[in-house]
């Protein structure tokens, strides 16, 4: 059986190519960048490389670039910089929908004395926008807005608000874990002062993550430790997987023409075949400001659990915002955020594509997937076809 | 991915009994959407009150679609009164177990057989009998106390796992946990007492020193002297031939300190001070 992937918002497959560069740095150039000889030396030389190259995606200087281990730990960093950096402010703005690295800190910090606004979503997931603004204060110390919602796949106008928050002198982040690589990103042109990315949403390694921290913003570093990273990040280097994420960038600036034409066309291919194939299926969120990889569809009264395993059986790989996957109870908190209705929220299902899958590959869960959710309703005491006009 | 056993995933995949009884004998119907999973249990029986069909409808995860057909499978055969002994542990030993985040699957194949039964015998729906403890799931105490005390659960999570009572707000969780205390006979002695102040509480240590274990103590020729109360250290000094017994540390644990829990605050530790 062969195993079609489209859970690559989850995970991506690390690209031949950045495997080949990362591999003699384990057994060949295995020396310490931080010691005095040139065999340590000239692994330093390769880690400025790859900085250059993540810079190069971003539209930065390298030296704004601090790798980490993930992108939950370049969140923490960035936000937990601020507060430190602003021991007098108690206030931190960032959204419903953002991932756990941002929203389970930031309920951690609300119990710590801080207040924390999170700015709500409509119902196709896009910011509102007034409420955010209102909520800005001389008590604010940072607003952190993810670029791209991992669920919904929507993306929100992060060069507005970074531009709102630079009007009043507050700092701006992005988890822009999501986005970098699937859209431009251009930092000099966006007043962006912190962005945090991660290696393996791009074809890279896991375990290694990225930090831009602009020139000039106030920092501190949140693993404390030797003089790595210009101080920045202590610990000895993860030099393959930077090597890596290095070559990593390099790979998605090279298609992101691709990502936004090919990979978005697969996209509308399975969405609209979805669809058309499914009666009383929806797409969740905003389709005129998405990813173009991604599409999280809703079927009415079946559970995603179930249909997730399913799709396993006949070697298909997605995700769903059902409870049940998660070990919550509750369907994930970005469809509740966006008041999804409870018959779809627990049967969506997200499909996130890449440059590696196929249309042969989309034609199959095109034909697969109907006939699983046909199967599932019919167990199901909610699905009455009678009362839903023309559905057999 | 979780953890399935290969029945229940067998089951899953191929689910026994899958259906509607037209003009059923016995109709049972838990859960809701909004819940993530619901269940309608169909049985019809013959003449001698055996199950000879049954059938069912669900909505929800694996476990809970193997949980069903599971259970169809266990009671068709059964007398009435043999089926209603059937409890969530026998569906989930059926399937060769459940995760513990998955055991209300089992829950909710008992309570519908449960309400089958019922509607069977002409019995009018149980009014919800207690009050309910969490809103997002409407679980009410009198249910939560029943799973804590026959799976002798211990924590919030277990509750979730079995009823699903705190899996959404969590608002609840204070409320579960002094179920779960109670249940458990932990804290509620010490709740009911008001707390004391650090004066009352050196007061109440000496009156007990005074009255239960001096007494004691010097039956044996020895004597106890209070020195100090620090939080809940209870500081203490042994005269008379206390202070010489070899056998002093085992009095000051075993003796003193057990009745000064007793009668004063469970958290006190005595100390000895030479």
């Amino acid at each position: 059986m062969n195993t079609i992937y489209v859970d690559n918002n989850a995970t991506t497959r690390v690209a031949p190519e950045v495997v080949e560069e990362m591999l003699p740095y384990f057994s060949e150039y295995y020396g310490n960048p931080s010691s005095m000889h040139d065999f340590g030396g000239d692994v330093g030389s390769r880690i400025s490389k790859a900085r250059e190259r993540v810079a190069a995606l971003l539209g930065a200087d390298p030296e704004e670039i601090v790798f980490t281990s993930c992108g939950t730990e370049s969140d923490n960093t960035a936000i937990l910089a601020a507060l430190h950096s602003n021991p007098k402010k108690k206030h931190v703005v960032t959204t419903r929908v953002e991932h756990p690295a941002v929203k389970s800190l930031c309920e951690d910090l609300s119990k710590r004395g801080y207040r924390i606004t999170f700015v709500p979503v409509d119902s196709k997931g896009r910011l509102d926008l007034d409420y955010l603004y209102k909520n800005l204060t001389d008590d604010t110390a940072i607003v952190s807005v993810m670029w791209a919602n991992n669920e919904s796949g929507v993306i929100f106008p992060i060069e507005e608000i970074a531009a709102a928050a630079k009007d009043r002198e507050i700092l701006f982040h992005t988890d822009a874990v999501q986005a970098v690589g699937k859209v431009s990103i251009d930092l000099k042109s966006v007043g962006v002062d912190m962005l945090s990315l991660s290696g393996h949403k791009l074809h890279g390694p896991k375990g290694i993550g990225a930090l831009y921290v602009r020139k000039g913003t106030k920092y501190s570093p949140f693993l404390i430790g030797g003089h790595q990273e210009g101080g920045r990040r202590g610990g000895t280097e993860n030099v393959s997987s930077i090597v890596g994420l290095g070559r990593a960038a390099e790979f998605v600036s090279e298609r992101i023409d691709e990502e936004n034409t090919r990979v978005k066309q697969m996209r509308d291919r399975l969405e609209e075949g979805l669809l058309s194939g499914v009666p009383y299926s929806s797409v969740n969120g905003d389709t005129d400001n998405r990813l173009p990889n991604t599409t999280s569809i809703g079927f009415d009264s079946v559970e995603g659990e179930a249909i997730l395993l399913m799709m396993n059986q006949v070697g298909i790989c997605a995700s769903s915002g059902s409870a049940c996957t998660s070990g919550s109870l509750e369907p994930s908190h970005v469809l509740r955020a966006m008041g999804v209705p409870f018959t779809s929220a627990h049967g969506s299902i997200r499909f996130s594509l890449s440059v590696y899958n196929t249309e042969e590959e989309v034609d199959f869960i095109v034909k697969e997937l109907p006939p699983i959710i046909k199967r599932l309703r019919e167990m199901s005491p909610f699905w009455k076809p009678s009362e839903k006009k023309g559905v057999g | 991915m979780w953890d399935y056993t290969d029945k229940v995933k067998e089951h899953f995949l191929n689910p026994r009994n899958v259906g509607v009884i037209e003009d059923a004998d016995g109709i049972g119907e838990v859960g809701s959407l909004a819940c993530g999973d619901a269940l309608t249990l169909y049985f019809n029986v013959d003449d001698n009150e055996t199950i000879s069909d049954a059938k069912f409808q669900t909505f929800g995860c694996a476990s809970a679609i193997a949980s069903s057909s599971a259970l169809t499978e266990m009671m068709k055969g059964l007398s009435l009164e043999e089926a209603g002994k059937i409890t969530n542990d026998d569906i989930a030993q059926f399937l060769g177990g459940l995760p513990k985040e998955k055991m209300h699957c089992s829950v909710m194949g008992r309570d519908a057989l449960e309400k089958a039964i019922a509607h069977y015998r002409g019995e009018a729906e149980k009014k919800v009998e207690g009050e309910i403890v969490c809103e997002c799931f409407g679980v009410t105490n009198l249910e939560i106390e029943r799973v804590v005390r026959d799976h002798h659960l211990t924590s919030i999570e277990d509750v979730t796992g079995y009823v699903k009572a705190g899996g959404g707000c969590e608002n609840c969780h204070g409320k579960i946990q002094s179920i779960i205390d109670e249940a458990t006979g932990k804290k509620t002695a010490l709740k009911e007492k008001p707390a004391m102040t650090n004066l009352q509480k050196i007061r109440l240590v000496e009156e007990t020193l005074d009255r239960e274990v001096k007494p004691a103590l010097q039956k044996d020729g020895g004597n106890i002297e209070l020195i100090d109360v620090d939080g809940d250290r209870v500081m203490v000094s042994l005269r008379g031939s206390c202070a010489t017994c070899q056998m002093s540390q085992v009095t000051l644990k075993n003796y003193v300190e057990t009745k000064l829990r007793e009668l004063v605050s469970p958290e006190l530790v005595v100390e000895e001070v030479k």
